[in-house]
C-alpha cells in the first residue's frame, strides 16, 4: 500500500507547524486591520428569559467614535441565523430567552468605546419565568423536538423476564469547547454591494448563506474566507455564523471594515456548549452478563433554540448500543427547551452522552453481577447475524471490536494488572486503584444524508506548482496536511510543490461543515477526483513527450512522469500541457453512497461505516479527598490505512483526553438567574500537562484498511473522545474498593463526586446521613 | 520619564503616548503589530500570550522567565530584555521550534506561541533536574487539541539544553537596570521608585493609588474589570525588598520575592512551603507573582497564607515612621481587608525556622491540581511532647472562612491528647464549630468540611513515618499516602 515515494500513509510534521512556532501562522484577529477598521461588541441580555419591552439608544449614539449601534429592526434581510430551523433571531426583537443573547450589536472604533457604549444603553426587559434545569424542562413538557424512538422486539416483555434488571438516572453535564481562538469575525464591504468575509469556522458556506440571508443579498455576494482556525470542536460549525453575520451587519451600516471578536469571557457566555442530558434506563441482564433488553429515555438540553439539537440527539441514540448487540430495546429522545445559551455540536456530537449510558448500564450489571467489566462487554459485542443489526437495522459489517479488544488487553496487560490492584487495594487504606476497559464503535457519516458530499478545486500552473482547494477547513486536525499528501500522491508531485489554499467559498461552493469526523473522508475522495482528472489529461501529453504509445501505462511519482522505462519530469509534463492548449484545472466531488435513515420507523442506514476503538485507563483515587490521577492509558484504535499516521495519533491523544476532561475536571457552574460562573480558565478547568499520564501508548490497528473510504484510510476526529468513558470505568472500580455498597458516581468525576462516592460505599446509610464521613 | 525603552527580539523599542497600564500583550498585538503572541483568556490562565523577558536580579544569575504579557503592564518592562514567539529563529528555527513541530506538539497552533516562550525558558534553565519540573513548567500553557504528550516529549527534549547562541549571550549581559522611574499619559500615571524613601514619597504624593508587584492579581482589574487605574506604584525596584535569607534562626523573605525565588529557596528548611508552591500557580504566575502581593490581597483562598499561618509567620511592615511586625494571623481583618496602615507596606515575612522536632505539612485542594484556585488549603504544624502528647499545633486554613484562619477549636481540643488516629478523628469534628464554609463553583460547604477534616487526618498519617513529608512526582492527591 505504500508508495517508496508518496508521503502518503507516511509520518509527517503538520503542514502549518512551522508557521505555528514561529507565530507566522495567521488567524483572523491577527490579519492587519484594513484602513477605516471599527470593531463590533454584542450587547447580551441580562436576563434569561423577559420580553423586550425598550431599547433607548439616545445616550449610547452620542458618545464620540460610536458609529453605529444596530439592533433587530435594523436588519435589512431576515432577522434569524439558525443553521436549518428559522428559530432563532440574530439580535433579539420581541422577546430574549438566555442570558447573553444579543440584543445589539455596538460598532465603534475601539473595544472600550463599545464598552462606554454598550453601558450607556438601556435595555428595559419584563422580566419572565425562566426554566433554567433540564429536569423543570422535560417535567414542565418544554421540548424542542418529537420524540426519535427506536425499537426492536418487546422490550417489556424481555425485560421481566430477565434475572437481572438494571434500572437508574444518569446525568452527564454540558462542556464548553475552549478552543483557545475565541469566535472572531473580519467584514470588509467590497464595490458593488459585496462582502469579504474572514471568518473563524467550520462551515464558510453556512457563514456565506447566513450573512447574505441577514444582509437581503444573494448569496455572490458574499465570499468567505477561512485560513485556520484556532480550535472548532464543533463550536464553530453554526456559532461562527452569528458573530460574521453581526459584523456584516456593521460594515454595511458604516461601510467602513468591522471585525467581531469575543473576548474569553464574552465566548463562553454567549455561545452554546456540548447538550447535557438526562436519561432514564432499566436493562435486562442474564446472571452470566449477557445484555437481554435496553429501554432508555433519553432527554437532552437543546437551550433556547434548535441549532443542531436534533441531531446531536439524533446521533446520542445511534450510539446507546455503542459496540454491543442489543436484542430488544426501545430508545426514545428528546431535545427539552431551557433558557441557556443554544447548545451546539461538540466532538461526539451526542455520540458520548449516549454511550455515557450504556457502559453506565454494563459498569453497574458487571460490579452487580461480580463480573470483570471488561469480559461482560465483550459478551456483548456485535457479532454473527443475528447479532450484527444496530438498534436502527443497520448491518454492522468489518466489525473489530473483539480484535481489538483481545489484542490490547494482552498488550496492556489487563488481567495481570487488574490483580495486581486487586492486591494494592486489599494494602492500601486511604488510596485505590481502578482499571477500566473501554471498547468503542462510532458512525461515520453526516446523519443527514445530503450533507455528506465534498467538492476540491486543483489549479496547476504552468511553473508545475499545484494549488489545491477544497472545501474542508483546518481547525487543527491536520485535514491539509493529510490533503497534501492525497493530492501529492495523486499527482506524483513532491509535498512542498503543493500549496493548500485557504477555504474560501468563492473556489469550491455549497460545501458542508467540516464535522462529524468526514473532513478527510469527504473532501480527500473529492481532491483525488481532481488529481485523477488532471493526471489524465497530462498522461496524455506525457505520452506525446515521452514518444510512447496513448496506451503505455503512465506513472507519476515524485516528480516524474514515466511510460515506457523512460521518464520526463512533472514541470516539463506541465509546461508542454500548457503550450498543447490542455487545462490545467479540475474540480472533483465526491458524495458518500447509499446513505438513507428513516426516523419515524427508526431504520436506516445512516452511516457510512463504523470506526472502532479500545482504551485500558488505569486510575489511583484518595478517599481523603476524592482526587484522582489517570496514571495509565493504552489505546489501540483502528484508523483503517491511516493518511497519515502521525496526524492520527494526534487526534486520538487529543480526543482522548479532551473527553477526560468532560468527565472529570470540566464543570459548568450557573448562578440561579442562569448566568454561567464559570467563564473563563479561572474557574472552569480543562486538563492540563499532568492530566495526561506518563504512560500514555496509543498504536494503529495494523493491517486494517476500510473498504470503500478513500486509500482504505477511516475517520478519527471523534471517536477517541468517547475512549475516555474507560476512565470512569476505572474510577468506579477504585471507588469499590473503598466499600461494599453500590458505587454511585456522578459525571462529571469532580474530586467531590468521588469522594461523594467514596463516602456513600463506605458508609452506612445512617453515617451518610449524620455526614460522619471519615473512611 | 517621557518613553518605556526595552528590547524586544533584540532591537530598541521606544513606547510613549500609550496608557500606563496598557498590557505588553496590548501593546505587541496592538501598536507593535506582532501578532504572533495569542491572546486565550486575558487572565494569566492559558498561557497563550507567554512571552520571556530576563530577570538580571534573579538569584541564580540572569535567567529568561516565562511570563503571562496578558499581565505585565507595559512599563514593567522598561530596561527589561524581552523575546516574542517572533524573535527566537535564527535563520533557522530555534531548537525549541523544531523539537515542537517534529513532535506535532501543535494542532490548531493557537496556543503554540505561548507553548514555544516557555520551553524557551526550559531550554536556557540550569535546574529541570526533576521530572515534576517539567509539569511545573508547562502546565501553565493549556492545549486543548494535543492532549499534551508529544509537548511534553518536545520540551524533555530540550529542557536545559542552552545552546551557546545570542540568547545565552544575552543572559550573560544582561545589566541590572532600575527601572523606568515614573511614566505617564493623560490622567493616568506609573511609579517605580528605587529606594523606601521615594516609595514614601510616592505614597505620600498620592493617597489613591494601588501598589503593584508583579501585576498577576493588580492586572486583572484592568483586562477582566477594565478599569481605569489612575495611579499605580510598582515595588518591584524597590531595593531591599527581595530575597530570602535565614539569620538567627529566622527566614526573612522579602516582600517581592517572586514565588519561583521562594520555591527554590524553601527547597531545604522550609519544606511546607516548597509544597504548597508545586501547585500553587502556573510557571509563569510564579515568574511574576511574590509573596508580598499573595499576602496583601487578603483573599481567603490565597495559598501561601495557610502554610505561614502554621508556621507561625510574622510579617514586617513598614512606613516613613519606623517598622513593626505583627503575626500574621493579625494581619488579615476581615474579607479582602489586612491591617496595613495607609502608606505602609509589606516588608518582607518572618518565619521562624521549623523546629527539629517539628511536624509539617501543606496541602491544598482543588478541581485541577495544576493551575486552580483551591477549595480548601491546610498548612499544619504540630509538636509533640515526650510522651507523644501533642506539645502545641497550628492548623492554618484557606478556603473555609472569609479571611486564611487558624482552626483554634480544633487545635485547642488536640493539645495535650496523645497524637493518635483516634485523638486526630475526635478532635477534627471541632472544624464544624470553627468554620462555616461556603457553597460555590470549587465546592460545597459540604465538599469543604469534609476535605478539612480529612486533611488533618492526612497529615496525621503522612507524618508518622516522615516529618516533612514532600510532594512525590506526578501524586495522585494533594495527600500523598
Amino acid at each position: 500500500m505504500t508508495d517508496a515515494k508518496s508521503p502518503l500513509h507516511r509520518p509527517s510534521i503538520h503542514e502549518s507547524g512551522h508557521r505555528h512556532a514561529n507565530g507566522a501562522a495567521i488567524y483572523v484577529d491577527d490579519i492587519p486591520p484594513p484602513a477605516g477598521m471599527l470593531v463590533g461588541m454584542v450587547v447580551p441580555s441580562p436576563v434569561a428569559r423577559g420580553t423586550l419591552r425598550s431599547i433607548d439608544l439616545d445616550d449610547a449614539r452620542a458618545i464620540a467614535g460610536v458609529h453605529a449601534i444596530i439592533t433587530a429592526s435594523d436588519i435589512p434581510g431576515v432577522n434569524d441565523i439558525a443553521p436549518f430551523t428559522h428559530d432563532e433571531p440574530l439580535l433579539a426583537s420581541t422577546d430574549v430567552y438566555c442570558v447573553g443573547q444579543a440584543v445589539a450589536l455596538v460598532v465603534a472604533e475601539s473595544y472600550a468605546k463599545c464598552r462606554e457604549a454598550a453601558a450607556a444603553i438601556e435595555v428595559v426587559i419584563e422580566p419572565l419565568e425562566a426554566v433554567l434545569e433540564l429536569r423543570d424542562a422535560i417535567e414542565r413538557d418544554a421540548f424542542i423536538t418529537k420524540p426519535h424512538e427506536m425499537r426492536r422486539g418487546d422490550v417489556k416483555a424481555a425485560l421481566a423476564a430477565a434475572p437481572v434488571v438494571i434500572e437508574g438516572e444518569i446525568d452527564t453535564g454540558g462542556q464548553d469547547h475552549f478552543y483557545l481562538e475565541s469566535h472572531v469575525s473580519l467584514v470588509i464591504p467590497e464595490e458593488h454591494d459585496t462582502y469579504k468575509v474572514y471568518a473563524s469556522t467550520q462551515h464558510p458556506a453556512e457563514v456565506q448563506a447566513k450573512v447574505a440571508e441577514v444582509l437581503g443579498l444573494a448569496r455572490h455576494h458574499v465570499v468567505v474566507e477561512t485560513a485556520r482556525m484556532g480550535g472548532g470542536f464543533g463550536g464553530k460549525e453554526t456559532q461562527g455564523a452569528h458573530f460574521a453575520a453581526l459584523a456584516a451587519l456593521g460594515a454595511r451600516a458604516t461601510g467602513r471594515p468591522v471585525k467581531v471578536w469575543l473576548n474569553r469571557d464574552q465566548d463562553m457566555t454567549q455561545t452554546g456548549k456540548r447538550h447535557p442530558f438526562h436519561s432514564k434506563y432499566r436493562a435486562g441482564f442474564s446472571e452470566e452478563g449477557d445484555l437481554l433488553a435496553l429501554e432508555v429515555y433519553a432527554y437532552s438540553d437543546g437551550g433556547w433554540s434548535a441549532d443542531l439539537s436534533q441531531a446531536i440527539l439524533d446521533r446520542c441514540l445511534f450510539h446507546l448500543d455503542n459496540s454491543y448487540y442489543v436484542p430488544a430495546l426501545f430508545f426514545s429522545g428528546r431535545v427539552a427547551r431551557t433558557n441557556k445559551p443554544s447548545n451546539t455540536a461538540f466532538r461526539g456530537f451526542g455520540g458520548p452522552q449516549g454511550m455515557a449510558v450504556i457502559e453506565e448500564v454494563i459498569n453497574r450489571a458487571s460490579e452487580r453481577l461480580g463480573l470483570d467489566p471488561a469480559e461482560v462487554r465483550r459478551r456483548n459485542y456485535y457479532g454473527a447475524a443475528p447479532r450484527n443489526r444496530t438498534p436502527y437495522d443497520q448491518e454492522v459489517t468489518e466489525c473489530r471490536l473483539e480484535r481489538i479488544h483481545d489484542k490490547l488487553l494482552a498488550d496492556a496487560r489487563y488481567a495481570e494488572r487488574r490483580r495486581d490492584i486487586a492486591r494494592f487495594n486489599e494494602s492500601s487504606r486511604f488510596v485505590k486503584r481502578g482499571i477500566g476497559y473501554q471498547p468503542v464503535k462510532f458512525g461515520i457519516s453526516f446523519t443527514n444524508a445530503m450533507l455528506n458530499q465534498a467538492g476540491a478545486l486543483i489549479l496547476i500552473y504552468a511553473d508545475g506548482s499545484v494549488q489545491v482547494n477544497h472545501g474542508g477547513t483546518e481547525m487543527g486536525q491536520g485535514l491539509h496536511t493529510k490533503m497534501i499528501a492525497v493530492a501529492a500522491h495523486e499527482l506524483g508531485v513532491k509535498p512542498e510543490r503543493i500549496r493548500l489554499m485557504n477555504t474560501a467559498t468563492d473556489k469550491v461552493p455549497n460545501t458542508s461543515a467540516t464535522a462529524a469526523s468526514s473532513g478527510s473522508d469527504l473532501n480527500g475522495a473529492a481532491v483525488k477526483q481532481a488529481c485523477e482528472r488532471l493526471r489524465s489529461r497530462l498522461a496524455v501529453v506525457a505520452a506525446r513527450l515521452i514518444g510512447c504509445s496513448q496506451h503505455e501505462p503512465v506513472r507519476f511519482e515524485d516528480g516524474i512522469v514515466s511510460a515506457a522505462g523512460r521518464e520526463v519530469p512533472f514541470e516539463q509534463v506541465v509546461a508542454r500541457a500548457y503550450v498543447d492548449q490542455v487545462s490545467l484545472s479540475a474540480t472533483g466531488y465526491y458524495r458518500t453512497p447509499g446513505i438513507e435513515y428513516d426516523a419515524a420507523a427508526g431504520k436506516g442506514k445512516p452511516f457510512h461505516y463504523f470506526a472502532y476503538g479500545g482504551a485500558v485507563v488505569e486510575v489511583e483515587v484518595s478517599g481523603l479527598t476524592g482526587e484522582h490521577k489517570v496514571r495509565r492509558v493504552d489505546i489501540l484504535h483502528d484508523v483503517g490505512d491511516s493518511l497519515v499516521p502521525s496526524i492520527d495519533r494526534g487526534q486520538i491523544e487529543g480526543g482522548f483526553i479532551q473527553g477526560l476532561g468532560w468527565l472529570t475536571c470540566e464543570e459548568l457552574v450557573w448562578s440561579p438567574a442562569g448566568e454561567l460562573r464559570t467563564h473563563s480558565p479561572d474557574t472552569y478547568k480543562i486538563p492540563a500537562m499532568s492530566e495526561a499520564p506518563l504512560a500514555f501508548d496509543v498504536q494503529l490497528l495494523e493491517g486494517a484498511p476500510q473498504s470503500g473510504v478513500i486509500h482504505g484510510s477511516k475517520a478519527v476526529g471523534e471517536p477517541p473522545f468517547m475512549l475516555a468513558i474507560g476512565a470512569v470505568t476505572a474510577l468506579r472500580h477504585a471507588i469499590g474498593a473503598f466499600g461494599a455498597r453500590e458505587v454511585e458516581l456522578a459525571i462529571p468525576c469532580t474530586p467531590e463526586a468521588i469522594l461523594r462516592a467514596v463516602v456513600h460505599v463506605s458508609q452506612t446509610t445512617e453515617a451518610v446521613e449524620r455526614e460522619s464521613v471519615l473512611i | 520619564m517621557a518613553a518605556i525603552e526595552w528590547t524586544l527580539n533584540g532591537r530598541p523599542v521606544s513606547v510613549s503616548g500609550v496608557s500606563p497600564t496598557m498590557t505588553l500583550l496590548e501593546y505587541l498585538r496592538g501598536p507593535h503589530g506582532a501578532t504572533g503572541t495569542k491572546e486565550g483568556c486575558a487572565e494569566g490562565d492559558c498561557g497563550a500570550c507567554t512571552v520571556a523577558i530576563v530577570d538580571p536580579d534573579a538569584p541564580q544569575g540572569p535567567t529568561f522567565r516565562a511570563v503571562n504579557s496578558c499581565l505585565v503592564l507595559l512599563p514593567m518592562v522598561h530596561g527589561k530584555v524581552v523575546y516574542s514567539v517572533e524573535g527566537i529563529a535564527d535563520g533557522a528555527p530555534h531548537p525549541v521550534q523544531d523539537s515542537l513541530v517534529e513532535k506535532l506538539g501543535s494542532q490548531c497552533g493557537y496556543c503554540t506561541p505561548g507553548v514555544i516562550m516557555s520551553m524557551f525558558e526550559a531550554c536556557y534553565r540550569k535546574d529541570l533536574d526533576e521530572p515534576w519540573k517539567l509539569d511545573d513548567q508547562m502546565c501553565g500553557n493549556l492545549c486543548r487539541c494535543t492532549g499534551y504528550r508529544p509537548i511534553r516529549e518536545a520540551t524533555e527534549a530540550i529542557a536545559s539544553l542552552a545552546p551557546s547562541d545570542r540568547f545565552s549571550a544575552a543572559l550573560a549581559a544582561a545589566e541590572k537596570k532600575r527601572g523606568v522611574a515614573s511614566y505617564e499619559e493623560g490622567d493616568q500615571r506609573y511609579f517605580a521608585p528605587a529606594t523606601l524613601d521615594e516609595l514614601f514619597d510616592v505614597l505620600d504624593a498620592n493617597p489613591e493609588r494601588d501598589i503593584v508587584c508583579g501585576g498577576t492579581d493588580l492586572s486583572l482589574r484592568v483586562t477582566k474589570r477594565f478599569e481605569r487605574l489612575p495611579t499605580v506604584v510598582s515595588l518591584e525596584g524597590v531595593h531591599g525588598l527581595r530575597g530570602v535569607e535565614r539569620q538567627n534562626g529566622v527566614w526573612r523573605i522579602g516582600a517581592t520575592t517572586p514565588l519561583a525565588d521562594l520555591e527554590d529557596a524553601a527547597r531545604d528548611g522550609l519544606e511546607p512551603i516548597e509544597r504548597i508552591l508545586r501547585f500553587f500557580g502556573a510557571r509563569q504566575i510564579k515568574n511574576r507573582g511574590t509573596v508580598g502581593g499573595n499576602l496583601c490581597n487578603a483573599s481567603p483562598i490565597g495559598d501561601l497564607a495557610p502554610v505561614l499561618l502554621a508556621l507561625d509567620a510574622q510579617v514586617g511592615l513598614c512606613s516613613r515612621e519606623g517598622r513593626r511586625t505583627l503575626p500574621l494571623a493579625e494581619f488579615f481583618l476581615r474579607y479582602r481587608k489586612t491591617a496595613l496602615a495607609p502608606n505602609e507596606i509589606l516588608e518582607a515575612v518572618l518565619v521562624p525556622a521549623i523546629e527539629d522536632d517539628a511536624r509539617v505539612g501543606a496541602y491544598k485542594v482543588s478541581k485541577r491540581q495544576e493551575l486552580d484556585i483551591s477549595a480548601v488549603a491546610l498548612g499544619a504544624w504540630v509538636r509533640l511532647d515526650d510522651q507523644q502528647n501533642v506539645a502545641a499545633v497550628r492548623l492554618g486554613f484557606g478556603g473555609m472562612a472569609a479571611t486564611p484562619a487558624r482552626a483554634a477549636k480544633t487545635e485547642a481540643a488536640l493539645v495535650g491528647q496523645p497524637w493518635t488516629e483516634a485523638t486526630v478523628d475526635a478532635a477534627v469534628a471541632h472544624l464544624d464549630d470553627d468554620f462555616s464554609p461556603i457553597d460555590d463553583h470549587r465546592g460545597s460547604a459540604w465538599y469543604r468540611r469534609t476535605v478539612a477534616k480529612n486533611l488533618v487526618r492526612g497529615f496525621y498519617f503522612e507524618t508518622l513515618s516522615d516529618s516533612r513529608p514532600r510532594l512525590v512526582h506526578r501524586p495522585a492527591a494533594t495527600v500523598v499516602l
